[in-house]
């Protein structure tokens, strides 16, 4: 506990902490892919990331606004969007695509095709 | 199905799908801002009542509100007696309807947020403009409410 305090004096050497705010999804199955939605407000598509490594989503959104004059109410947390998600290995990574419209990002996670249901047709 | 939001527990203001986090992140999120953080996870809708920041500087009045994916037709805006009042309704999209949901924490459904305004403003110059989600209402003051500079003579 006495160390963590030090670090937080030191904070003019230590590196900055950036905190991040996590943005509410939702998370839909249908037939074919998974529909991830998550609500960004303030998010442009120029401030957004989407990044996959191995098996694991992370969507990053930065936002500014400039402040201009005096605070009177301040309920915006202005902090940067994080969350990460742990992708089913059904899912086909390479074939993801993703949209952008008033602030909520829409991301299609298709199913890898081998996992549908399909006929298997009897050879003689 | 419509789903009703309800005011989570602040057991729930940290989101379980973040890393988990390292003994210092949690005392710092405990001693840290022990009342702004009940919002880690972005509760922007709040349950029907959206966050808004309220500004002021020299010539206008500024509130922003966090309203994700709504269209502009659906939102209401208005400010009647010093008070500005912004409503409107999330309407649930298809897809919603139709697919399986393994997590839904988005709020859908009607809402309102009120704010009383410190200063008169000019209703007939209020502008407001929708982009990635926010909505920035800018009120100019009416010019008894601009401050004034007032020269000071010797005599």
């Amino acid at each position: 506990m006495n160390a963590m305090c030090q670090t937080e004096k030191n904070q003019a050497t230590a590196p900055a902490r950036i905190e991040y705010v996590a943005p509410e999804v939702d998370i839909l199955e249908t037939k074919e892919d998974y529909l991830l939605q998550a609500d960004m407000p303030g998010v442009a598509k120029a401030d957004l990331e989407l990044l996959i490594e191995g098996n694991e989503l992370t969507i990053v959104g930065r936002r500014q606004r400039p402040v201009t004059g005096e605070v009177l109410v301040s309920e915006i947390e202005l902090r940067d969007y994080r969350r990460s998600f742990v992708l089913d290995p059904q899912i086909a990574t390479d074939r993801i695509t993703a949209q952008l419209d008033q602030g909520v990002l829409t991301v299609h996670l298709p199913k890898a095709e081998a996992v549908k249901p399909r006929k298997i047709a009897i050879t003689d | 199905m419509r789903l009703v939001k309800f005011n989570r527990p602040e057991a729930w203001a940290v989101s379980p799908f973040e890393q988990v986090p390292g003994l210092e992140d949690v005392i710092n999120r405990v001693f840290g801002s022990p009342f702004g953080d009940l919002n880690r996870t972005g509760e922007f809708f709040a349950g029907s009542a959206p966050a808004l920041d309220l500004c002021e500087d020299n010539e206008n009045l500024v509130a922003t509100v966090e309203l994700p994916g709504m269209k502009k037709e659906d939102i209401e805006v208005s400010v009647q007696d010093g008070v500005l009042s912004v409503s409107g309704e999330r309407s649930c999209d298809q897809k919603h309807r139709e697919a399986g949901s393994y997590r839904t924490e988005r709020f859908f459904g009607h809402f309102h947020r009120t704010v009383s305004l410190p200063k008169p403003v000019k209703t007939e110059a209020i502008k407001a403009v929708y982009r990635d989600g926010v909505l920035t209402v800018t009120m100019p003051k009416t010019e008894e409410a601009k401050p004034k500079q007032i020269a000071v003579n010797i005599g």
